[in-house]
């Protein structure tokens, strides 16, 4: 990216006026993805003096600063405990520990990568964004509105919940994008499933959480069909990675697994 | 612009555009150990130490290094020093291009993990690659450096 401007904002007002004057002016996050941009910047506008990277307990939810590290995410004790470390073990098989002391959460949500490790799991847990202008908003809300670019993502909230979580991350290298990511938790008797790099952007598999979640009780029919569900429900396709049949074929056997782990199924 | 930052424990001030990379501005200032590797994030052989993390220098624009304490292999040399003695009697010295990010690594490991496996080792390694493919003789030497209390 070539950058003409390189300006360290001194409140989120000035950062939003800033990104607000100039479709040319850009908040930079951690910048790990930055040398690869072929966009040019008149202004960079940088958020490292607000003090949002902070990992807070406020409530019942636990609070990450938009600009925390995936590294700072990682080592945090309180994240660890969250649906058994699933956030943790998301953020940890991206990339190296170098990329990771600098690309942030923030930075990850904003780009709604398509490959991201980070979106299957923030949906299978109780998961809000906070904006400087619009305020608390639902993960899916702005999944599925693009409003939300021109203004600041300052942190996100996940409920601070000691359900139970599965995550799965199929690569062909530990270096490369994801084939295939898959998310379950189970939390006050509830299921929620979803799965990412399909090769779309993640998904909650909507139909299999109606179908599971009804249930009194779970076997192995039961999930088999669940998984099926799955299937039936997100759009799987094919890229240089994987095929859209292997896609789903590992689709079914990680949500099977998923499920019985966060219901401590056994066989 | 002018940007300082603190380099091996010395005070530094560097001219430079806002487009610049650290990589670059540290090799143009003569710190050439820092090495340019695939330029794209993937490699690790631009590692240095940002405020004792490892970071790829690569990425990191020379202005978001401001105010930061960099380090490179230079200024943990007789760390450096003893890593290379083991890579040595180890058969992992190969081309020695990813040596100096390795070393770096290595040191930010020691200081990060208590009594890492060789599981975890490697996890944290995982983004420092070797043109070479040495992996195992690496692995040997850095096993044998981590027990090292010395």
């Amino acid at each position: 990216m070539k950058v003409s401007e390189y300006i360290k904002a001194k409140d989120l007002n000035e950062a939003y006026e800033l990104l607000r004057e100039d479709r040319k002016n850009y908040i930079i996050a951690g910048g790990a993805w930055l040398k690869l941009s072929v966009k040019s910047a008149n202004k960079l506008v940088s958020l490292d003096a607000l003090g949002l990277d902070k990992i807070v307990v406020l409530g019942d939810s636990i609070e990450i600063g938009a600009l925390c590290t995936l590294g700072q995410i990682e080592t945090n004790e309180l994240i660890k405990q969250l649906y058994d470390g699933i956030l943790v073990q998301a953020v940890s098989s991206i990339m190296g520990v170098n990329i990771r002391n600098i690309a942030t959460i923030g930075g990850c949500v904003m780009g709604k990568f398509s490959f991201s490790d980070i979106f299957p799991v923030l949906e299978v847990m109780d998961t809000t964004l906070v904006f400087h202008k619009q305020g608390e908003v639902s993960l899916m809300d702005f999944l599925n509105n693009p409003k939300f670019e021109k203004d600041i993502l300052v942190k996100i909230k996940i409920k601070n919940n000691l359900g139970k979580g599965f995550f799965k991350k199929v690569a062909i290298t530990a270096l490369d994008f994801s084939v295939i990511n898959i998310a379950c938790s189970k939390t006050d008797g509830l299921f929620s499933l979803s799965v990412g790099s399909t090769p779309y952007i993640a998904s909650p598999c909507y139909k299999a959480m109606d179908y599971i979640n009804c249930l009194s009780d779970i076997n192995l029919e039961s999930i088999k069909e669940c998984a099926n569900k799955v299937v039936e429900e997100i759009k799987f396709s094919s890229n240089n990675r994987a095929s859209k049949e292997y896609r789903e074929e590992l689709a079914k056997v990680y949500i099977s697994r998923g499920i019985k782990q966060v219901s401590n199924y056994e066989n | 612009m002018k940007i300082k930052m603190t380099v091996n424990n010395q005070v530094k001030i560097f001219e430079c555009e806002p487009s610049d990379y650290l990589l670059d501005t540290l090799r143009n200032n003569n710190y050439v150990s820092v090495r340019r590797g695939c330029d794209t994030t993937n490699c690790g052989v631009c590692t240095v130490l940002m405020d004792g993390k490892p970071v790829p220098s690569c990425s990191v624009l020379t202005v978001q290094a401001e105010g930061k304490q960099i380090t490179t292999v230079e200024g943990i040399q007789e760390e450096a020093e003893k890593i290379g003695n083991y890579f040595g009697e180890e058969g992992a010295d190969q081309c020695g291009y990813c040596n100096p990010s390795l070393a770096l690594t290595v040191y930010a490991m020691k200081k990060e993990l208590v009594n890492p496996t060789i599981k975890e080792v490697k996890k944290y390694l995982v983004g420092n690659l070797c043109r070479c493919t040495g992996y195992i003789s690496q692995e040997r030497a850095i096993m044998k450096y981590l027990g090292d209390k010395s």
